[in-house]
């Protein structure tokens, strides 16, 4: 099916997503939506799945004009979309999963004739899916095979795949991009979102750039990736090379340890990070590294083991210790886990700098107005957390480090930041390895692993590999690995 | 305890537990949905002496039960309100009119305390209550009551074998997704926390047309927060739902016959324990003493365990749905 | 479950307020249309069943005291996120553990020692049965609400076990409670009605201590921060289980002394239903006054009034019942709730 978009708007608050955004995908091509966390791929995507509503503009399917406002109509009109974060039931099986949404006003469930249809369709694809699992023990990529046979299953004639190829093994991408090639060749219209060239590159016929909610550009592939990268960024960027900052002395130590996570338990036979040194960690989305860091930092329990921080003996230290020794834990899911919806930045500063019994309101104000001058918050000391934007939330959750800092473990340093507010970020993260802390971070996004770690851990169908220097690898070797080659 | 006596008891339970089942179906529907209706003691309450009323000037008994449904979704309609539309708290709304209803009840049936009226006939179901055992126990009773049994079987089949019971589902656990998929999250939330409030209703017409026969200030006290804690005790799935009920039930029938055999402890005192007893085991079931169990048992044995006694709530319970 | 978080401030929040409030008003008086009767003469029945008289007067002070001591108990649960349904067997327990040290010390120490650390002793059973829900929910992960409930409906099993039981009246056994105390072991009064002086003193230090804590301390700021987001306050390095079980405790200390002014100043002995719901309408008094302590003594003033006021109602005019304080209550913080919300989703909507 041929999909023409005209002059889509939308607007969130103040904010123009998508401004008059226009374009072509032929039916029987796979059409790259290419452009930075920001720029308005994602909303354009939901919109032509009717996830959410445009503000004005016109969708043309096969020359007809087609008013879609909702997931009923989209899918209607045989548009399917996998989202970033699959939008499946964890608790519920496989097939109840594959069910689910299926068109037809029957009143009982098939789960005889879905069964046949969802093997007949996994076995074109080659991809292997047990209909009685949860989906709760299923990868990402899995997740994501289920959800594409599903919208296969319901005459999807156009997929949108937003970001599909984070958090998915190496083998699970080829297999991916082979469907998706067969399914273009069968007519359908593919439209790729992503913000990582190699993928558009290797994949697409043909690419859209958007830069700040506009259209750049559309051009066919090949094409020279110097040209992709000024259309997306609209000036070439210099990314910071991380100096050499690691010392010899040891700042963070795991002997023989066990961390249990709900699906299975993580050997570390040993692990020393010495002070000012960056360790990154790669995987897999939920291949064990949050419990991981928050095992290391103290907030959830080692099941075996010793941890010393400094030379000291931390195993099961109840956290405070922790924090007193200079442990800084910083989660991914902003809102959810590291700031406190309702609370504002004052209250924030204060909670972390007590001094006395009451709360001294003109030295806490300082306090704000200083970290908001350091950090280049976007806000005042009043402003509660949820009302900031996630770059500003970055910004405060930094502001929010203790000093001294001797170890940090965080969790996905720039998800979510655009360009500019991901290079402050490690800026200033750089800026505290010089001063000595030890970095140990997790990120989905390859590229800031090696570009910004001394050494890697890779985590892999329940275990860690050991550390692995970075200057001997490349993106490749790190996919493999995450594949299970190790 | 002679097996006669067993027999009895066994019968009382039954007898007392129907107009808890309709309510923790009801619950359990509504909960399914995401929407938590903490009103049910003030629902039951409210809707025991509605249905009364409603029986007593109407002559009919079923008009009787379709006046205490109607008002029961009535109640659930704020509850949906507020938890849906203005994605307020909804225990607080629940709170609120749990004790609002319950004093309301109190207010508006002065007129019809005590007094006789119309009560749900007996029918022993033919053929069947001649089944020796089975017979006397089951199918001996009347026509709510073998609604009950219905209820119970009709909602299991529905929750897992009916399209529409894998979305209700759906809803209560990840709206967002149940919604990429082409539900209406909104309006079927409503739906289903109106049925819900509709069979709360009828829990109450059950007590005061059937089991109690006739209203009284209170009459239904504990039934509406009891019938709460059983739904979660049944792990949000109607045939354990249904069995803690039934559980209640057997303690309820087991305390009045404690009192020929304990007379030294006063009666009011074995009126209360089912309730206490009924939320002991609530606190000894839950999945938190569990986890810690079985904290240092290997990987595997965890999580078999765990999934054999899955009783995790519906993921988004009392969480409003914003489509973002 | 986390609570609410409290209203924004919105140009039309006040109107929707006041329109929320004349609803709920029109609705009152459709309902005592419906019984019959006019709501002039309710309304001055009201008015004289709590301000007729010195005594009843008295009463509605009485009232108050424990009123005030159990909602500014909640206000520390509620801020940390909490529903402390079980504050009721937390009155009902202070109220228990009063009544045994009086009958154990009343007649062996001087009168004004024993029912000070009778007081004391309330002071314990609210907090035992308060950190025993808090414990619940923070080791067992059973939510405070039934928790609280069951705790409830124990509290006053043991009640009516002890009232009909061990603590009978010689002779008969009756919902009329305990053989009362010697009047040397009730607390004082201000002249000749039931207001006790150490009672107010209790309750208005108590509400003050409240509203200091939770505006002035990093204690109530914490509290503020578990109940808002436990998870993150606890990666912060406040720890949510230690603040959750204080809350509990506190509001446990509190409610058990109101339970003990039941006993002392209010009932003098110990009747199954010593509790007389103040708890729970606590819980409306706090949830009215958006968790805030600032607005808690008016609103509990006016519901205690309310309620010492109805109790005239039934003799008064007979076709009225004295459950119209409830349903009064119950009106006016759904209404409230609702024109918060209709505020909320005016202030949001067009976002």
């Amino acid at each position: 099916m041929d999909v023409e978009l005209r002059h889509i708007h939308k607007w969130f608050g103040a904010v123009h997503a998508n401004d008059d955004i226009s374009l072509r995908v032929r039916a029987g091509t796979i059409h790259g939506l290419l452009g930075e966390n920001g720029a308005g791929k994602s909303t354009l995507a939901k919109i032509l799945s009717g996830y959410i509503t445009r503000d004005s503009g016109e969708i043309i399917l096969d020359g007809r004009l087609v008013d879609i406002r909702t997931p009923t109509d989209a899918i209607r009109a045989g548009i399917g979309m996998l989202h970033q974060d699959p939008l499946d039931f964890p608790p519920l099986t496989v097939l109840e999963n594959f069910m689910l949404g299926q068109a037809g006003r029957r009143l009982w469930l098939d789960q005889r004739g879905a069964r046949r249809m969802l093997a007949s369709l996994a076995e074109r694809f080659h991809f292997m899916l047990n209909p009685e699992a949860h989906v709760s023990e299923l990868t990402v990529g899995e997740r994501q095979q289920l959800e594409m046979l599903r919208l296969l299953a319901l005459g999807a004639r156009v997929l949108i795949l937003d970001e599909p190829t984070t958090g998915i093994s190496a083998e699970q991408k080829t297999l991916l991009f082979a469907a998706l090639r067969q399914l273009a060749e069968e007519g359908k219209a593919i439209i790729f979102v992503s913000h990582k060239l190699e993928d558009i590159e290797a994949l697409c016929d043909e690419v859209t750039v958007l830069r700040h909610g506009r259209v750049v550009g559309t051009v066919a592939l090949p094409c020279p990736a110097e040209k992709l990268v000024a259309m997306m960024f609209g000036k070439v960027l210099a990314e910071p090379s991380k100096p050499h900052t690691t010392q010899d002395d040891i700042a963070f130590e795991l002997h023989d340890a066990v961390i249990r996570t709900e699906l299975f338990d993580l050997h570390i036979a040993h692990l020393a990070v010495h002070r000012g040194e960056v360790i990154g960690l790669a995987g897999l989305e939920g291949s064990g590294q949050q419990a991981f860091l928050a095992a290391c930092a103290g907030v959830e329990r080692l099941a075996r083991g010793t941890l010393r921080i400094n030379g000291q003996d931390m195993t099961h230290r109840p956290y405070r210790d922790y924090l007193a020794a200079g442990v800084c834990y910083v989660p991914a899911d902003r809102l959810r886990d590291g700031l406190i919806p309702g609370l504002t930045i004052r209250e924030h500063v204060a909670l972390r700098a007590p001094r006395g019994f009451f709360v001294d309101r003109t030295y806490t104000q300082q306090l704000a107005e200083a970290a908001i001058r350091t950090f280049n918050i976007r806000g005042t000391p009043e402003s509660r957390v949820e009302q900031l934007s996630g770059g500003n939330q970055q910004r405060t959750q930094l502001a929010l480090m203790p000093s001294p800092l001797s170890v940090l473990f965080m969790e996905h340093p720039t998800r979510g930041l655009d360009i500019e507010s991901t290079l402050w970020v490690w800026q200033q993260l750089i800026a505290r390895c010089q001063q000595g802390t030890a970095i140990v971070f997790a990120s989905s996004d390859l590229d800031e692993v090696l570009r910004y770690s001394d050494r890697v851990l890779v985590f892999s169908g329940g275990r860690v590999s050991p550390p692995l220097s970075t200057t001997a690898l490349t993106v490749d070797q790190l996919g493999h690995m995450i594949g299970g080659k190790f | 305890m002679s097996s006669e006596q067993i027999l009895i008891v066994l019968a009382t339970a039954i007898a007392s537990a129907t107009p808890l089942v309709f309510a923790v179906i009801g619950e359990t529907i509504s909960e399914r949905a995401g929407v938590i209706n903490l009103s049910a003691e003030g629902t039951i309450m409210f809707c025991a002496m509605v249905g009364f009323a409603a029986a007593l000037a109407t002559g009919s008994v079923w008009l009787g039960f379709i006046a205490a449904a109607v008002v029961g979704a009535l109640i659930a309609l704020i509850v949906a309100f507020n938890a849906i539309t203005l994605r307020q708290s909804q225990i607080a709304v629940g709170f609120v009119l749990a004790l609002l209803f319950s004093d309301l009840s109190s207010f508006l049936g002065v007129p019809i305390v005590r007094i006789p009226g119309p009560t749900v006939p007996a029918f022993p179901l033919p053929l069947l209550s001649e089944l020796p055992i089975v017979g006397r126990l089951l199918f001996s009773s009347d026509v709510v009551v073998y609604a009950s049994y219905v209820l119970i079987v009709l909602t299991w089949v529905f929750f897992y074998r009916t399209r529409a019971g894998l979305t209700l589902r759906a809803i209560g656990e990840q709206p967002n997704a149940a919604f990429a998929r082409g539900a209406d999250v909104v309006r079927l939330r409503y739906l289903y926390t109106l049925i819900g409030g509709a069979l709360m209703g009828i829990a109450g017409a059950a007590f005061s047309l059937d089991f109690k026969a006739g209203w009284s200030f209170r009459h239904t006290g504990g039934y509406g927060w009891i019938a709460l804690a059983i739904v979660i005790f049944g792990g949000w799935n109607p045939l354990r739902a249904a069995f803690g009920a039934y559980l209640f039930g057997v303690l309820q029938s087991l305390a009045s016959v404690a009192q020929d055999q304990f007379q030294g402890v006063p009666t009011q005192v074995l009126n209360v324990a089912p309730f206490a007893l009924m939320i002991v085991f609530l606190v000894f079931t839950s999945a938190g003493w569990l986890d810690r169990l079985l904290m240092h048992a290997p990987a595997k044995v965890r999580r078999r365990v765990l999934q054999a006694l899955h009783t995790a709530p519906p993921a988004a319970l009392g969480k409003p749905f914003v489509q973002d | 479950m986390a609570v609410a978080s409290a209203p924004q401030a919105h140009p039309l929040a006040a109107a929707y307020r006041l329109v929320a409030v004349v609803a709920a008003l029109v609705l009152l008086m459709g309902l005592v249309l419906l019984v019959g009767e006019s709501p002039t003469a309710v309304f001055s029945a009201l008015i004289g069943g709590a301000f007729g008289t010195a005594d009843q007067i008295g009463r509605v002070v009485n009232t108050l005291t424990v009123l005030l001591l159990c909602s500014a108990g909640l206000v520390f649960t509620f801020n940390a996120g909490l529903y402390n349904l079980g504050v009721e067997g937390q009155v009902t327990m202070g109220a228990i553990a009063t009544t045994f040290t009086l009958r154990l010390l009343g007649d062996v120490l001087p009168a004004p020692l024993a029912i000070a650390l009778s007081i004391a002793a309330g002071a314990l059973g609210g907090v035992g049965w308060g950190l025993l829900a808090g414990v619940l929910k923070v080791y067992g992960r059973v939510s405070e609400i039934f928790a609280g409930l069951g705790l409830n409906f124990i509290a006053q099993g043991a009640a009516i076990y002890l009232v009909f039981g061990p603590w009978k009246r010689p002779g008969v056994a009756s919902t009329s409670g305990t053989e009362p105390f010697g009047e040397h072991l009730w607390l004082g009064t201000f002249g000749r009605t039931e207001a006790t002086p150490v009672g107010v003193a209790l309750a208005l230090a108590s509400l003050l201590f409240t509203i200091v804590v939770m505006q002035r301390t990093y204690f109530g700021l914490r509290l503020r921060a578990v109940g808002h987001n436990p998870r993150a306050a606890d990666i912060l390095g406040v720890s949510s289980s230690r603040h959750l079980l204080g809350a509990f405790a506190l509001c446990g200390v509190l409610a058990g002394v109101g339970g003990a002014l039941q006993v002392v100043g209010n009932y003098h002995r110990l009747i199954p239903t010593i509790s007389g719901g103040l708890g729970f309408l606590g819980l409306l008094v706090v949830m009215l006054a958006g968790f805030n302590a600032l607005f808690v003594l008016p609103i509990a003033f006016f519901f205690s009034a309310l309620n010492v006021g109805s109790l005239q109602l039934p003799l008064v005019l007979q076709r009225v019942d004295s459950s119209l304080s409830g349903v009064i209550q119950g009106v006016l913080v759904l209404a409230a709730l609702i024109g918060r919300g209709l505020a909320q989703r005016r202030a949001g909507g067009t976002a």
